[in-house]
């Protein structure tokens, strides 16, 4: 029986998904075979949504993209009545076909080996699939010890950013004593250009309620919490029917599988503030208080939610365990590099031609995933850089490309691995602009509790901010740069720690950027604002676009007459640069 | 509410379910989903319920973005500013939303329908720049697409 399988992720349906999936359901009848229309997550390729899989009786796979509604009826027409394959429409088969094979073709998927492929609003499908049956072999071998072995084993390191090792800290957490211990998901994907998380909870959310169900096994606790950011409706929608289900179905909830283990699991949603990504935060959050970090030691694992002993891990952590516990530590383990092992998910973002979500062996280079995997750079243009680890990370120039990576060589940068946003710059991007973007945005994160991160990041936004302006003054970099050194030793948490991070790797890789700004009062990438002169070449036709469009009439000029803009009162706002046709606006 | 009740509702450690303080955040968004806002006698009632003290409840509620202490209007709409979104010109986006609805981030429109808001970033960062209205996503969008969306919410009311 032919499968219609349409992607329905957050991404997708922004894309339009929806009204594909309605005309499928008010097309499928008319062609009368049998035919199965089915939802799923998120397969990755956000940059060719909506996505629909046909899945014909041999159980081949096509894949075809950019699916609006209107695409429908040919779609049906020809795959499914005729059984043809649609050329300029594939993006995927499992033939190797299509246009977008090498997306696919380097990724080893293994937290992300159900998205795409089940229904996350149906346990059943995750059933099927050997779902929970991780957690039922660890039930029955009851030995929790051995478990935490094993993970260590594999050498999985937390995704959320630090890359502590996961069992390490499952053990910390089992040897505490306590009558009580918690565990944890961290699901507050707050950094900006990070969007594998939500795709997993999208797309996949057993196999995060089962990794934390094996965690909460191997160190004796009874009680879960997933603090969700409440920006993913969709994410809270689909995880408060996995774990009804999971109740329903016995693998959740009071004696899983009928044996003397119980495991519940509550949602908790987060209210807004990225500094609760920060897990001594997270947990002031979940006990009703402002999300402020505290002092570590002692650390959650000893003293956590509500002074008991607490495991957290973030969800790309959790949904890597049950693939673990099935196949091995040693299947993980031959993946990756000496210290960083198995596979890392990126969310490849802004100017890259294929963005999306790519699950790649750790020890790949940033050039293999930039150019081979993503395809390079949208409208051709130059790569100039990318940015890791979201706030607190850093950006990584194109002359580093060949940099692999790992946790350690991506330190040695100045950034860090961070979740994995990995946000593509190309050189229209202005550095300067970006650094004072980040800052922004960590000065405003910061819960005021350090007075370096509160006021620090705040005199450093203000100097940046100037520089852009075309005020910087030749101190200026001195100044930034012992401001960052401050802020960083002087920080209790991560968020004022890394804050300078940004700041602190575009000074290092573009120095020259901002001396530009300062000194000559020119943005290289032509975006600052204030910094900008426009002015009128020859290669105008005289169309008076240009002279309607500008909010200030600072450009005259007669019919098939060559314009003039003066400078005194244009406010450089470019609206005659972005309607003319003609190219002969100068901008400098 | 006698001295022994008090201390009672603050020995949450042992009740962590039913544990007043670990309720006080569910509380505060129950309450603004339901009103759309803090109104200061909810909050009031929330203290007196719970007996967390008001001047706890005023922290938390203005510790977190999501709460609000003003109305706002029927749809709400969320510019995403993430990097990925502010590198694909999420500036250009909210000048258009702004200039179509004729109000600013943060304020609501006069008719009420509006309320424009700037976020961190909304996680679909491959479809940048994005808007949310309600609980719809619309990505890829260019200054003219944003019309559009705006349009079809527009003729939705009039409907």
């Amino acid at each position: 029986m032919t499968k219609l399988i349409v992607g329905l992720g957050t991404c997708g349906i922004a894309a339009g998904a929806e009204e594909t999936y309605k005309a499928l359901t008010q097309k499928l009848p008319s062609t009368g075979a049998g035919l199965e229309l089915a939802k799923t997550g998120c397969i990755g390729m956000c940059y060719q949504e909506p996505l629909v899989e046909v899945r014909n009786g041999q159980g081949h796979r096509h894949l075809y993209g950019k699916m609006s509604a209107d695409k429908v009826d040919r779609l049906v027409d020809e795959c499914v009545s005729q059984g043809k394959i649609i050329d300029d429409w594939l993006v995927w088969s499992d033939e190797n076909q299509g246009t977008d094979v090498n997306f696919l073709a380097r990724q080893r998927r293994i937290v992300l080996r159900n998205c795409g492929n089940l229904n996350p609003e149906d346990i059943d499908e995750y059933l099927k699939i050997n779902g929970y049956q991780a957690l039922n072999k660890v039930i029955e071998e009851n030995n929790p010890e051995a478990i935490i072995t094993k993970m260590i084993e594999s050498g999985l390191r937390g995704r959320g950013g630090a890359g502590f090792l996961t069992g390490l800290k499952w053990r910390f957490t089992r040897l505490s004593k306590g009558e009580r211990k918690f565990i944890i998901c961290n699901a507050d994907e707050g950094d900006p250009g990070a969007f594998m998380d939500r795709s997993v909870l999208e797309s996949d959310p057993h196999s995060v309620l089962e990794g934390m169900a094996i965690a909460a096994h191997a160190i004796g606790s009874k009680d879960g919490y997933i603090y969700v950011r409440a920006e993913y409706p969709l994410a809270i929608k689909r995880l408060t029917i996995a774990i009804e289900q999971a109740e329903k179905h016995g693998v959740l909830g009071d004696r899983i599988f009928g044996k003397d283990f119980s495991f519940h699991i509550k949602l908790k949603e987060g209210a807004g503030a990225f500094v609760c990504g920060e897990e001594t935060a997270l947990i002031g959050s979940i006990e009703g208080r402002r999300g402020m970090p505290r002092v570590r030691p002692p650390f959650p694992a000893v003293k956590g939610l509500w002074d008991y002993p607490t495991n957290i891990n973030n969800v790309e952590t959790f949904a890597n365990v049950p693939w673990i516990i099935l196949n091995g530590a040693s299947a993980f383990n031959s993946l990756g590099t000496a210290n960083s092992k198995g596979t890392k998910v990126f969310a490849m973002a802004g100017k890259i031609k294929r963005g999306g979500l790519v699950e790649v062996p750790m020890g790949i280079s940033i050039k293999d995933i930039v150019f081979d995997v993503c395809g390079g750079i949208k409208n051709n243009r130059k790569f100039k850089a990318v940015q890791m680890g979201g706030p607190s990370g850093g950006c990584i120039p194109a002359e580093l490309m060949n940099t692999v990576i790992d946790y350690e060589s991506i330190n040695k940068t100045g950034a860090i691995m961070g979740s994995g946003g990995l946000v593509v710059m190309d050189d229209a991007t202005c550095m300067v602009e970006v650094a004072r973007f980040f800052l922004n945005f960590t000065q405003r994160e910061s819960c005021g509790k350090c007075t370096f991160c509160r006021v620090g990041s705040k005199r450093m936004l203000e100097v940046l901010t100037r520089i852009t302006e075309g005020q910087g003054k030749e101190s200026d970099i001195e100044l930034l740069e012992e401001l960052a050194v401050r802020v960083k030793n002087t920080s209790l948490c991560g968020l004022g720690q890394t804050a300078p991070n940004p700041v602190l790797t575009t000074l290092k890789y573009f120095r020259s950027e901002y001396e530009a700004h300062i000194s000559n009062k020119k943005c290289p990438a032509h975006y600052c604002q204030k910094l900008l002169t426009y002015s009128i070449t020859d290669a105008c036709t005289g169309c008076m676009v240009c002279t309607r469009s500008c909010p200030t009439n600072a450009i005259s000029g007669q019919k098939q007459k060559k314009h003039v803009i003066d400078m005194a009162k244009c406010i450089t706002c470019g609206a005659c640069y972005k309607v003319c046709r003609f190219d002969a606006i100068y901008r400098d | 509410m006698d001295a022994t009740n008090a201390t009672k509702r603050y020995d949450f450690k042992h009740q962590h379910y039913v544990g007043a303080e670990g309720k006080l955040i569910p509380l505060l968004q129950k309450v603004q989903a339901e009103d759309g806002f803090l109104k200061p006698e909810r909050l009031r009632l929330i203290h007196e319920e719970t007996g967390i003290p008001l001047t706890q409840i005023y922290g938390v509620a203005t510790f977190y973005a999501q709460f609000r202490f003003k109305p706002i209007g029927k749809h709400l709409l969320r510019v995403c500013h993430g990097t990925a979104c502010h590198v694909s010109g999420a500036k250009d986006l909210t000048e258009s939303v702004e200039e179509q609805l004729g109000a600013r981030s943060g304020e609501t429109t006069r008719d009420n329908l509006f309320t424009i808001e700037t976020v961190a970033c909304l996680g679909c960062c491959s479809l940048a720049p994005v808007i949310m209205i309600n609980d719809t996503t619309y990505g890829n969008l260019t200054p003219a697409q944003v019309k559009k969306v705006l349009k079809k919410h527009r003729d939705g009311e009039n409907k």
